[in-house]
């Protein structure tokens, strides 16, 4: 059956049964690459995007419970050419190892950033409670976000709406 | 999708698979190739030896380089890219790097062992240099000037005001040569690439969602399948009933042959979905016996078949009053990939099969991909294509082992990508080793006089070689059987990696007990041997020390003559502040020194942890680490590669083991094999890099592991007072040794 899905700011028709998780349809019929197959267990993160703006593990929610709610996933903060805060500091911070985890952990620390620009270590990893990095990217990835909170408390480089 | 009304039956090969399938109208037009008697078609086969092997320049002064190395995310592709810019002048950006092809590539075996720039960087480098050399001398000619008097920029050659482009001089040269032996390479001081920290090329991509792994794949008309593995090791398929299944929607077929068990879906999660249900429809027997995991090392130690000598000098007979003996094991732990395995495979009309993998060896893997289906190796390609960070041999080759044998049972052209799922990842990747250890040493005015060190365990690579080392091929009727380990002692070391002290000790014996048997399936995971080796050794010499009343970094250093190796641990002791570090309540400070399988990268490290008496709980504080990797030709990549080897390391340590029950493993989810979360992540982790220029590359991606696990052992048994010996440190057994006292 088809199933009207909002997906970075575009409402999308798919072809899919309701019961499907949504990071298949974000990956198969969108083709969205950022949301990643980890577990479909809801325990790595690497499937994380926002739904209203809430850290949401899209290999564990299926696509009937999402109705109208806005969902948002790394390709919806920014591009190569014009990147978003967070994905800025992760590339200025070399914040990647093999990376397969690295969106994930974007995305909670985008939700994260959206409600505290300032958050403390703690609450940063907090926020990161159940993302899982495998390389031992953990450092740098605290780094990165940290970073993203700077920029985005000075309200630069990036003027774009926060995810 | 076209989806076709028809359904049939296919037999192919050798008769023994019926794959029933509907099929796409365009999938309908190809013949399968079997059985024909005509020349068949190969792919090119590459020429190590040949300048163009490695690197071409075009008319148009495009720079290709190429590599048999694959990218696991250790940022191989930005170092390699150095490497060839530095030799050419040229900015990294003007390269283009061709990684890990069969069809492409040179063969470069496996991309492990810390060898990707050993090998590969000098290779490049050597090739860039040649390439350098025959355009100056070319141009020089075509100038009428001396090759000295030209400069080179912005891929010009330039001579006073006068230039030629690079693409100019190489179009009336023929490059098509062998290799020179050794080229003039740039001096060390000249050099204005290599040293310098470049941006890794595939992190933009990687944090905006470009699709940058084999998992973001979409080939035309691709179909997805999922592999139904057995319960457990030898279980065999009995029954299944399949009529069911192919009813389900999307599901376009089943394939069963001897207990190969897999089904394919027009879309992905119908693919899980139809998995799930023939998973719960099929009938396995019991399968072999796994031993006790409580009694798993005594096991080990009861299969041993032979005993090899690794080194020995002396008579080491450690007695006396001032000896430490002790028994340490590390179990089986896993490779753990955040993204599970995943193969593409597709078979071509003419016969030929590509196949896309995260495999470490591409050409390993082609000829155990061939061998299993019956084929020419040079009729199969293997390309690479980066997975998530793999740390040794996953699940890789298996999954693309899954998909080649689906694909080429489809008819041609039409692609087949099996992902693994996540209990399938930590059920059947081949394991790191479980391993013990027994050390003795003796102390003798002050000194290390006496030292032995046994090790028992398996071989820790059953990479292909040949189709045994493959599931599919395994399980498939007609298996193909795994190769007889063999004890072979080597310079690097296999599961004796790093059991010779580095330290001068005059009599030691360091021997092997060979297990040949795997009652779990091993291979090979980063450092291989050396990572319990190491922590047992580092373990000891610690508690050597103590018998001496030395300082620990003190009486390495007395028992240390190599410089390199001695500058790691002054420098780590001066950074970490060593001598003045003060120990607050349940803290401690441990320290640990290797060169990585004694003849690569040297690394120390300084750690503290803290230990809760209560609960056990253990945690890294903060490490402090000095590496020396030969000339470092991404300082910051070095860093970044060192820093997860740490934290992978204490993750390992302390947290990490395989489980399993008489059947099956246990341990096939996240909370049931936990790793390191960042609720555990220390305060600070800094990573010194000591440069030398001019020196052959070491290579850096497994030089932490073992240092890490001996430095927080040593740490925790200097804020508990005492010696643990079994991994890892989980919570229960910190308390049940805080109890026992």
């Amino acid at each position: 059956m088809t199933v009207k899905l909002k997906v970075n700011g575009a409402v999308h028709e798919v072809d899919a049964d309701p019961a499907t998780p949504l990071l298949y349809v974000l990956r198969e019929d969108l083709e969205l690459n950022a949301a990643k197959y980890g577990c479909g267990l809801g325990q790595c993160g690497s499937c994380m995007v926002l739904v209203d703006g809430e850290a949401t593990l899209s290999c564990v929610v299926p696509i009937l419970a999402l109705g109208e709610r806005e969902i948002t996933t790394l390709e919806g903060l920014g591009t190569v050419e014009d990147p978003a805060p967070i994905q800025s500091a992760f590339i200025e911070l070399q914040a990647a190892q093999c990376g397969y985890c690295i969106p994930g952990m974007m995305m909670s620390a985008q939700a994260l950033l959206q409600r505290n620009a300032s958050p403390s270590d703690q609450e940063i990893r907090d926020a990161l409670r159940t993302n899982l990095c495998r390389c031992g990217t953990h450092m740098r990835i605290l780094a990165a976000i940290r970073r993203a909170s700077e920029m985005m408390s000075a309200g630069a480089p990036s003027n774009r709406r926060a995810g | 999708m076209t989806i076709a009304t028809s359904r049939r039956a296919f037999l192919l090969g050798s008769g023994a698979l019926v794959v029933s399938f509907s099929l796409g109208a365009e999938a309908q037009e190809g013949e399968v190739q079997a059985g024909t008697s005509a020349p068949q078609p190969t792919f090119t086969a590459i020429d190590n030896d040949r300048l163009d092997s490695w690197i071409r320049v075009d008319a148009n002064s495009h720079i290709t380089v190429f590599t048999g190395k694959a990218e696991l995310g250790q940022g191989i592709r930005t170092a390699l890219t150095q490497v060839a810019a530095e030799e050419l002048e040229v900015a990294p950006g003007e390269i283009e790097l061709i990684t890990a092809d069969t069809g492409r590539t040179p063969n470069e075996g496996f991309t492990a062992g810390s060898m990707s720039m050993p090998n590969s960087g000098t290779s490049i480098r050597k090739a860039a240099a040649q390439m350098r050399r025959l355009l100056v001398e070319a141009a020089a000619q075509t100038l009428a000037v001396a090759p000295e008097s030209l400069t080179l920029q912005g891929k010009q050659i330039r001579s006073g005001d006068r230039a030629l482009s690079y693409g100019e001089v190489a179009a009336a040269l023929n490059l098509e040569v062998p290799l020179a032996g050794d080229p003039a390479l740039k001096a060390p001081d000249t050099l204005t690439v290599i040293g310098r920290d470049v941006p890794r090329l595939d992190i933009p991509g990687k944090v905006t969602g470009a699709p940058a792994y084999i998992q973001d794949m979409r080939l035309p008309g691709m179909l997805h399948a999922r592999v139904v593995r057995p319960p457990g090791y030898g279980a065999t398929l009995t029954q299944v009933d399949t009529s069911a299944i192919e009813a389900l929607p999307g599901v376009v077929g089943v394939v069963r042959e001897g207990n190969f068990l897999a089904v394919i879906a027009e879309r992905e999660f119908q693919a899980v979905t139809a998995m799930r249900e023939l998973a719960r429809r099929a009938r396995w027997s019991a399968g072999t016996e796994l031993p006790e995991q409580a009694e798993i090392h005594n096991v080990l130690r009861g299969l041993e078949s032979e005993v090899g000598t690794v080194a020995e000098e002396g008579d080491a007979n450690p007695s006396g009053d001032k000896v430490f003996e002790a028994r340490f094991t590390r179990p089986y732990q896993m490779h753990g990939s955040i993204g599970p395995s995943c193969g593409i495979a597709r078979l071509e009309p003419d016969g030929t099969l590509i196949v896309w993998s995260h495999t470490q060896g591409v050409y390993p893997d082609r000829a155990a991909i061939a061998e299993m289906l019956g084929m020419e190796p040079g009729r199969v390609r293997v390309i690479h294509v980066e997975g998530s960070g793999c740390y040794g041999h996953n699940g890789a080759d298996d999954a693309a082992a899954d998909a080649a044998l689906i694909a080429s049972r489809l008819p041609p052209g039409r692609p087949v990508r099996v992902q693994w799922m996540r209990e399938q990842e930590n059920a059947w990747e081949p394991f790191g080793p479980a391993m013990s250890i027994t050390v003795r040493g003796a102390v003798t005015n002050g000194r290390i006089s006496d030292f032995t060190f046994d090790l028992w365990s398996n071989i820790h690579t059953t990479r292909p070689g040949g189709a045994g080392a493959l599931l599919a091929a395994r399980q498939k009727s007609g298996p193909a059987t795994p190769n007889t380990p063999r004890l072979q002692i080597s310079p690097s070391g296999n599961g004796d990696r790093n059991a010779n002290p580095l330290y001068t000790i005059p009599n030691k014996r360091i021997l092997w007990h060979f297990i040949p048997d795997m009652p779990l399936r091993v291979s090979a995971m980063r450092a291989l041997g050396a990572y319990a080796n190491v922590f047992a050794l580092e373990s000891a010499i610690d508690e050597l020390a103590l018998l001496a009343q030395a300082d620990p970094v003190a009486f390495r250093l007395a028992h240390l003559e190599d410089e390199r190796a001695r500058a790691v641990v002054q420098m780590a002791a001066e950074r970490f502040g060593w001598e003045t570090a003060t120990r607050g309540p349940g803290r401690g400070k441990g320290f640990a020194f290797a060169r990585y399988k004694n003849l690569a990268a040297y690394l120390a490290v300084a750690v503290e942890v803290e230990v809760e008496r209560e609960t056990g709980r253990t945690r890294l504080v903060r490490a402090v680490a000095a590496i020396d990797s030969g000339q470092a030709v991404s300082p910051n990549g070095i860093r970044n590669q060192t820093e997860g080897g740490i934290l992978q390391a204490a993750s390992w340590t302390l947290y990490e083991a395989v489980t399993f029950d008489r059947r099956e493993i246990t341990s096939v989810d996240w909370s049931s094999y936990p790793i390191l979360r960042f609720a555990s992540v220390p305060e600070t982790v800094e990573v010194h890099v000591i440069d030398r220029p001019g020196e052959p590359f070491l290579g850096t991606g497994e030089a932490a592991q073992g240092p890490v696990a001996g430095a927080i052992g040593n740490a925790v048994r200097d804020a508990i007072g005492l010696r643990l010996t079994d991994l890892p440190f989980s919570r229960q057994r910190v308390l049940a040794a805080l109890t026992a006292g």
